[in-house]
């Protein structure tokens, strides 16, 4: 059935069509209208919607909620993102799945708040300290907002880490006549297979983690954002410090594949490529289409995956047509062109960026300039 | 020398042994506050897994991995919001957080206004030493004006933070105080504040000999204790006042108003 959405609708539409039940959130242009939305949706499905005092008590409580067994989400723009940095590596490191939806607005500090803005890529995939695992999706339209806001709530669940889901201003409050897809159901929490005595929250199986217990069902476990042993309580071992930190970080190394998505366009017998996410890398697509009808061999690469980077995919592309040069435009300061040399690093292939943060899309006339005389 | 009172032993199916000994130091206030909580726990013939116990970072914060329930230690200030997220999912579960001063009322002060604000079924046992004992002693928002401590060394400048008045004014259903040297109080204010369906605040004065008695010249815990005994007097409000005396009691316990995890469920059923 087509709808016509907004894309802020749409990403509340897919929490609750995922099976969502909990939601705490603090308003912030460009994300309120998800957080309305799902303030009078999730009662409708014996959900919660919780506003609360900041964003930090925002993903905390949805992070508790989650441990609870309550699938959870939260969602900001920058300013709020920035304070939920802390949280963020707390879920990673207690291992307690929820979802950030970040619908990016100009910054730094309170920059642009009604604008748009891609400037938070960096933030997103590094943000809190210390090393630790996170997935980021990024969604170019209102249709892949919806479908990536449940990517993330699935992966987030099956990993048990955060995800992120990098939206922007323009693909928040942009309204499109879209066909919605089959849903992706959040998965089911299982009771784990060993007695209660035996569980060790933080013991992974066959390198995957253990299932989180429902609340009164006699699982006694501890969890903390301190290092810890298998068994959850702190400790300072440095073999039990390392073998935490090197699963944490093997999490999202392992399902690599199955996690990274990316759109393909024009590739064939391209001599420029342009690589570019969110609302920039739908108006590279208009470029490339509109150039390729006047016989410019250029094609486009968007990932749909920030975190894990598509970089061997993005390499063997590379491998494969020895493009001239390489056009990345973000509406920031060269975030994601940083990742594109890190991914091509050793390669001759200049990379060129395509940067302009002024509170507008970068104009069509300035990536075609880059295309061709660049 | 104080009077011994006699306690019997902590009820064993409350206590990880496993990790003792505690981290805390001789002397501590922590132990004694502990011990009422698990108590309590007994005496109201609650199963371990029926408690959810949250708790932030901190001296205090280390209190939830000693007890034998679904226990979480999360980030600095922020067991609260932690605590009102499992009280939403699941109202079933008694949630309890042990809450510091500085991690309760500095850098969690704004999540502490609005869990009394909502009244969710929360326990929050704010263990009020007056310092950051964890950091080494520095001033925390409870340091009395004029104390030194290791960064206030000419004295705090600042006036001192009443957390029972904060939770009055920021509507705590209810509201009490209490300190370590009288742990039968303690304990019987404990259970009241558990069995309390609402946002329930027991502030309980609490030494730290290490750090807050060695800059008051007060490093003995026996001498801090009778000193709670001492400056304290019953009250029925925390703005009573008495010379220069602490009040204790419970201040506030107000049947009149509808827990919030209750009142979303009704929500459902409209």
């Amino acid at each position: 059935m087509s709808k016509i959405l907004m894309g802020d609708i749409a990403c509340a539409l897919a929490a609750v069509d995922a099976g969502l039940k909990f939601y705490a959130g603090y308003p912030i242009t460009p994300s309120s209208e998800i957080a309305e939305a799902l303030s009078e949706l999730l009662p409708k499905h014996k959900g919660i919607y919780l506003q609360m005092e900041d964003e930090i008590g925002s993903i905390m409580a949805a992070i508790g909620a989650s441990y609870a067994g309550y699938p959870s989400m939260t969602a900001t723009s920058g300013p709020g993102f920035s304070l939920m940095q802390e949280a963020i590596g707390y879920a990673a490191m207690a291992e307690i799945p929820v979802t950030i939806i970040d619908v990016m607005r100009a910054g730094p500090a309170t920059g642009l708040a009604t604008q748009i803005g891609e400037g938070d890529l960096m933030q997103a995939i590094w943000g809190t300290h210390g090393d630790h695992p996170v997935l980021v999706f990024s969604p170019g339209n209102v249709r892949e907002f919806y479908i990536y806001t449940q990517k993330a709530l699935f992966w987030a669940e099956k990993l048990r880490v955060p995800a992120v889901v990098l939206a922007d201003e323009v693909i928040g409050h942009m309204k499109e006549n879209v066909e919605l897809p089959e849903p992706i159901k959040i998965p089911e929490r299982r009771i784990p297979d060993v007695k209660p005595e035996q569980y060790l929250p933080y013991a992974a199986v066959d390198g995957d983690v253990v299932p989180l217990p429902p609340l009164g069902s006699g699982y006694l476990w501890h969890m903390t954002g301190s290092a810890h042993g298998e068994d959850g309580f702190p400790t300072i071992r440095p073999d039990r410090v390392k073998a935490l930190l090197d699963r944490l970080i093997s999490k999202t190394v392992k399902h690599h594949n199955e996690l990274v998505e990316y759109e393909a366009y024009m590739l064939d017998d391209a001599e420029v490529l342009v690589v570019s996410f969110a609302s920039m890398g739908r108006v590279s697509k208009g470029v490339v289409k509109e150039l390729r009808d006047r016989g410019v061999k250029v094609g486009l690469l968007t990932p749909l995956t920030m975190w894990p980077f598509f970089a061997p995919e993005l390499r063997a592309v590379v491998d494969k047509l020895n493009p001239k040069k390489i056009v990345v435009p973000e509406i920031n300061y060269g975030q994601l062109r940083i990742l594109v040399e890190w991914a091509l690093r050793g390669t001759s292939v200049p990379v060129i960026g395509v940067n302009l943060v002024n509170g507008d899309l970068i104009p069509p006339e300035m990536i075609e300039e880059a295309i061709l005389h660049g | 020398m104080a009077d011994r009172i006699p306690l019997s032993k902590a009820p064993e199916r409350w206590i990880r042994k496993k990790y003792l000994p505690h981290i805390w130091c001789p002397g501590c206030g922590l132990g004694t506050v502990l011990r009422q909580l698990v108590e309590q726990f007994e005496k109201l013939g609650w199963n371990n897994d029926e408690v959810v116990v949250v708790t932030g970072i901190g001296c205090t914060g280390r209190a939830s991995g000693y007890v034998n329930a679904q226990t979480i230690h999360t980030i600095h200030g922020r067991a609260l919001p932690t605590a009102t997220g499992i009280k939403m999912a699941r109202p079933d579960m008694h949630v309890v957080s042990l809450l510091g001063d500085g991690d309760g009322v500095g850098i969690g002060g704004n999540h502490f206004i609005h869990a009394a604000k909502r009244n969710i079924g929360i326990t929050a046992i704010v263990v009020n030493n007056r310092i950051y004992g964890m950091t080494g002693g520095q001033a925390s928002p409870t340091t009395p004006t004029g104390t030194k401590s290791s960064t206030t060394p000419y004295g705090n400048l600042e006036p001192s933070m009443d957390i029972s008045k904060l939770a009055f004014g920021a509507g705590a259903t209810f509201v009490a105080r209490a300190h370590t040297a009288n742990p039968v109080y303690l304990g019987q204010v404990i259970r009241r504040a558990l069995e309390h369906d609402g946002f329930a605040v027991v502030e309980v004065l609490s030494q730290c000999p290490t750090y807050f008695g060695r800059y008051t010249g007060m490093p003995d815990p026996v001498e801090m204790v009778k000193w709670f005994q001492e400056n304290t007097f019953m009250a029925k409000s925390p703005y009573d006042e008495q010379e220069d005396k602490i009040p204790v009691g419970v201040f506030r316990d107000d049947k009149n108003f509808r827990e919030l995890s209750k009142a979303y469920r009704a929500l459902w059923e409209e």
